[in-house]
């Protein structure tokens, strides 16, 4: 029984086995009605809670205005079942059409906002939506619609709490469930890639406008289906739980839960509902009074936990229980590392097949050519009409004093930063002007000078989201599962690229527990994961030990034996000189000096930049 | 709409756009110097008004009492830090400035309101004892909450911005009750002038924010204190490498604010009915003001302001009821528009 219990996975089916048992047992056993009246109320703020994880927890969008996506789905099926007699699925169906469609036309405005813009447009819509519940002549103003019908599942009439209770449950459980396995997809993988920069998502292919927009649909969606329960099970509806308070409430329950946690969410929300409940008690009878304790409270709860812990109570609890369990395995488990759960695409090796491959461009065609480059910050000239070009299977260097210009030449030519004047072809095709994206679909692969990872996602999934484009599955084959040959094959492309770079035993790490040089390597394989034409690296070399650098020179070589071209921004001169073909030097912007490593060594002009000339 | 109603509407538009300018000119004063976007701005205009409201029907105004709290909280905290001696910036003098503005103010304030005949002050007296109760509140907040999250991201600051509105919404239905209050006009004085009724509250209204306004920039380009919060507010970092204690101008950026708020609070009072939940919809507002001024120009942010009021009067006068659904949909291209002109995918996230 130990031993079994001591898989993570087995552990992960015992707790559903018992919340299943949980959620029938509620439904048959006497439980005090009380009980399921608070579980309802658990069950619907968790889904809203839910979406809120994936929006504000996972992507990094904060949104105040989920409660205005909860009314929608309320008045529709409310609107639908007591003005024309419909039933209460097809109020679902339009709910959540209505639902889908505000939210593209205010995903489409919202998610275009950055930083603190975004979730104050969200607090503005949320009002807007709210006074208009109120306002509207057809859902009866202020005072709501009442006489609500129940739903009908099977011909049994969801009359009492306790039966829509077991309706309620099994949907949060099947929202857990398709949360889980979306995240655990490619998908998945781009939302999670959303909260480390738009940048780096959009260098390994992810289209981060529209991943943005999906996982705002899909929140506003799970609100939608929480309001439709909300309004079959109090068979009434008015605009003040879908103020703009109330959604305040479901992000403080993310919040509070632990908002990068799906179990989170659950558990903000009960949290933060039996503590209203209790406090809702309690208070008016110590005070004397009635008012509105619970805000109060929470609202401290909040601040007080924003400053001990931040990342919420969730993982508290989880390293807690982590201890205990640890404490009775005593010392006969090694220490270890962080470790992720195994992603759904390791489980059935035997189902991957080989990912398509880019054809290499022929040795000594032109694969990268940068004609007269020129980026003005302001009056300063970053990069002065610099010319250059990259053959297949070349190793180039670009090197230079610091303030060269190299790192405005490497956002040039990766899509990053648009020039203001000059041509860049890539691949044959004029490419300035097009997105770091479309550079990635056409054969560019780039790390970063600051490395830019995951870090609380494994080693081996930061590189599959390099090979973002090598698949095709969407997020609705993410939830149903139906994408197993490809994730298959994604993870077995990811963890070839791994054992190359030699990182292969540290697959299942957290990346972030990997050291300094470890992580840009785990960059490369990243950058590798995506079947370049041409490798864009950022001073690879930084913070590597002397063997780790001579291992990474030999995967380069190898790869440029293979027909993929290099371009290396580098300092260490050692590392450079016996690796590159050939050198570009740049100083003030402007190129210097261009040839193979002997030739640049001896440039007067290269000695002048790097050691200062005779006066 | 013909154009004898038109200026009335101006009228009113100009002068509730004149206090949702103050508004701005304090979202951005705090904005600026601490990254913190002080939603709770519109609860210091409630309890402002409010305060004023309850001291005029005689009664004492439990702001006090919740001054008093936080006062001992602040100071609890002061008085922790100075025994630790963690914080190197604590020492006797600070802690004793602490125990005056912390203990010794909201005591003597609680005092005065207990002892002087409330109802029959003069109205400047009444307007100062609201600023003297409901202003350090504002200071308050920022130690008690923003200060020990000070070097965290805007949107974190933000969220704790939500939570302390929260906290202030529920304190205020505690201490006032749900009952909407009206404080008494600054004056009576009405005349014609054209097709216009003038009051002499829309114009004393007018003329204090115009007169604050004046005041405030003067403060900024005129004293020392002034221009260590600009120097703050351009760049923390080279502030307090020139010596400005930062932590001093935050505080200073949240009495001003605290000041403003309450003081909008006394000048819209008279003018409305305001119940406890009332200052987080005029806050916004400001707010609106403010960002249109991309929280970073005080003269956009109070012209935008103004625009804010006369949106919402034409609004009031052709779809009631729908007033704010417009004013608040308007912020929606508002902020798509000031987020894509001043930030680039760059600004965010250093390449």
């Amino acid at each position: 029984m130990q031993a079994w219990l001591r898989s993570r996975d087995n552990l992960a089916r015992a707790g559903w086995a018992l919340w299943m048992l949980a959620i029938v047992c509620g439904a048959l056993v006497p439980v005090p009605e009380f009980w399921i009246t608070l579980a309802n109320y658990i069950g619907l703020y968790s889904l809203v809670a839910l979406g809120l994880v994936l929006m504000t927890g996972i992507a990094g969008m904060t949104s105040f205005g989920q409660a205005a996506f909860v009314g929608l789905g309320a008045y529709a099926s409310a609107v639908l079942t007591t003005s024309y007699a419909a039933s209460p699925w097809i109020g679902l169906l339009a709910g959540l059409a209505l639902v889908v469609l505000t939210a593209c036309a205010l995903g489409l405005i919202t998610m275009r906002l950055s930083g603190h813009y975004l979730p104050l447009g969200t607090i503005a819509w949320g009002l807007s939506l709210f006074y208009l519940f109120g306002n509207l002549e057809m859902l009866n103003k202020f005072d709501g619609i009442t006489g609500i019908p129940a739903i009908n599942v099977l011909g049994l009439n969801l009359q009492s709490g306790r039966h829509i209770y077991v309706l309620i449950w099994l949907t949060v459980a099947l929202a857990v469930i398709a949360i889980t396995h979306l995240l655990d997809s490619r998908s998945g993988r781009a939302i999670r890639a959303l909260k480390g920069g738009v940048v780096m998502a959009e260098s390994c292919g992810v289209n981060t406008a529209r991943t943005k927009l999906l996982v705002f649909v899909l929140a506003a969606v799970l609100a939608g289906i929480s309001g439709w329960l909300y309004a079959h099970l109090q068979r009434a509806v008015n605009p003040t739980p879908f103020g703009l308070n109330a959604g305040i409430g479901y992000l403080f329950m993310a919040v509070i839960g632990g908002a990068a946690h799906v179990w989170g969410a659950l558990f903000g929300a009960a949290l933060m509902t039996l503590l209203n409940d209790w406090l809702q008690e309690l208070l008016p009878r110590l005070f004397g009074q009635s008012g509105n304790f619970e805000m109060i409270v929470s609202g401290m709860l909040l601040l007080l936990l924003l400053q001990r812990a931040p990342a919420g109570l969730w993982p508290l609890l989880l390293r807690m229980g982590q201890w205990l369990w640890r404490g009775r395995r005593r010392a006969d488990a090694p220490p270890s590392h962080p470790q992720a759960v195994t992603p759904a695409g390791m489980r059935s090796p035997q189902a991957a097949r080989a990912l398509a491959q880019r054809d290499k461009p022929a040795a000594g065609t032109t694969v990268l050519e940068v004609r007269q480059a020129r980026k003005t910050f302001g009056g300063l000239v970053a990069v002065n009409d610099v010319s250059f070009s990259l053959q297949a299977g070349e190793i180039l260097g670009l090197i230079g004093p610091n303030g060269a210009g190299k790192s405005t030449m490497f956002n040039l030519l990766s899509g990053v930063l648009p020039l203001s004047a000059g041509e860049v072809h890539f691949m044959g095709q004029r490419a300035d002007g097009r997105p770091s994206r479309w550079m990635a679909r056409a054969g560019m692969a780039r790390t970063f000078q600051h490395v830019r990872l995951m870090p609380a996602m494994s080693v081996i999934e930061n590189v599959a989201i390099g090979a973002h484009l090598r698949g095709h599955k969407g997020w609705l084959a993410g939830v149903l599962r139906l994408n197993r040959t490809e994730e298959a094959s994604l993870f077995a492309q990811a963890q070839a690229q791994l054992d190359r770079v030699g990182l292969g035993s540290h697959a299942l790490r957290e990346a972030g527990s990997l050291a300094l040089g470890q992580q840009r390597i785990l960059e490369i394989a990243r950058a590798l994961a995506s079947d370049p034409a041409v490798l864009l690296l950022d001073e690879p070399a930084a913070g590597l030990r002397h063997q780790e650098k001579q291992e990474l020179a030999q995967v380069l070589r190898q790869l440029s034996q293979q027909g993929v071209s290099v371009l290396l921004v580098e300092h260490d001169m050692d590392f450079v000189m016996g690796l590159v073909n050939r050198l570009v030097v740049m100083d003030f912007g402007t190129r210097i000096a261009e040839g193979v490593p002997e030739a640049v060594r001896a440039d007067p002009a290269v000695i002048e930049a790097y050691l200062g000339g005779v006066e | 709409m013909d154009a004898s109603i038109a200026l009335i509407l101006a009228q009113d538009g100009i002068t509730t756009g004149a206090v949702y300018a103050l508004l701005a000119v304090g979202l951005v004063l705090v904005f600026a110097v601490t990254q913190v976007i002080f939603i709770p701005q519109g609860e210091m205009v409630a309890y402002g008004a409010l305060t004023i409201a309850t001291m005029q029907s005689g009664v004492f105004p439990s702001t006090a009492w919740l001054l008093l709290a936080m006062g001992a909280a602040v100071f609890a905290m002061d008085l922790w830090n100075w025994l630790r001696r963690a914080n190197a910036g604590t020492d006797h003098v600070t802690l004793a400035r602490s125990a005056l503005f912390n203990l010794a103010w909201p005591a003597l304030a609680c005092m005065l309101l207990k002892t002087l005949p409330l109802q029959a002050l003069a109205l400047p007296v009444q307007v100062l004892l609201t600023l003297a109760v409901v202003a350090p509140i504002g200071p308050m907040l920022y130690r008690l909450a923003f200060e020990p999250l000070a070097q965290s991201s805007v949107l974190v600051l933000l969220i704790v911005a939500v939570a302390v509105h929260f906290v202030m919404l529920g304190l205020g239905l505690l201490m006032f009750g749900a009952e909407g209050m009206r404080s008494l006009p600054f004056s009576e004085l009405r005349f014609e002038l054209g097709p216009l009724a003038m009051t002499g509250q829309g114009l004393s209204v007018i003329a204090a924010s115009v007169l604050i306004m004046v005041a405030l920039s003067m403060f900024f380009n005129v004293t020392v204190a002034g221009k260590a919060l600009r120097a703050t507010a351009v760049n923390r970092l080279g502030a307090r490498l020139v010596g400005i204690d930062v932590r001093r101008s935050g505080r200073l950026a949240f009495l001003l604010a605290g000041l403003i708020g309450a003081f909008s609070g006394v000048l819209i009072g008279p003018v409305t009915t305001l119940y406890y939940d009332s200052g987080f919809l005029i806050g916004l507002k400001g707010f609106v003001g403010a960002i249109i001024g991309g929280l970073a120009s005080y003269p956009i942010a109070a012209g935008g302001a103004v625009l804010v009021g006369l949106i919402e009067a034409y609004a009031s006068f052709s779809a009631s009821a729908y007033k704010e659904v417009l004013v608040f949909t308007l912020i929606v291209p508002v902020l798509a528009w000031r987020s894509l002109t001043s930030h680039s995918l760059l600004a965010d996230e250093e390449v």
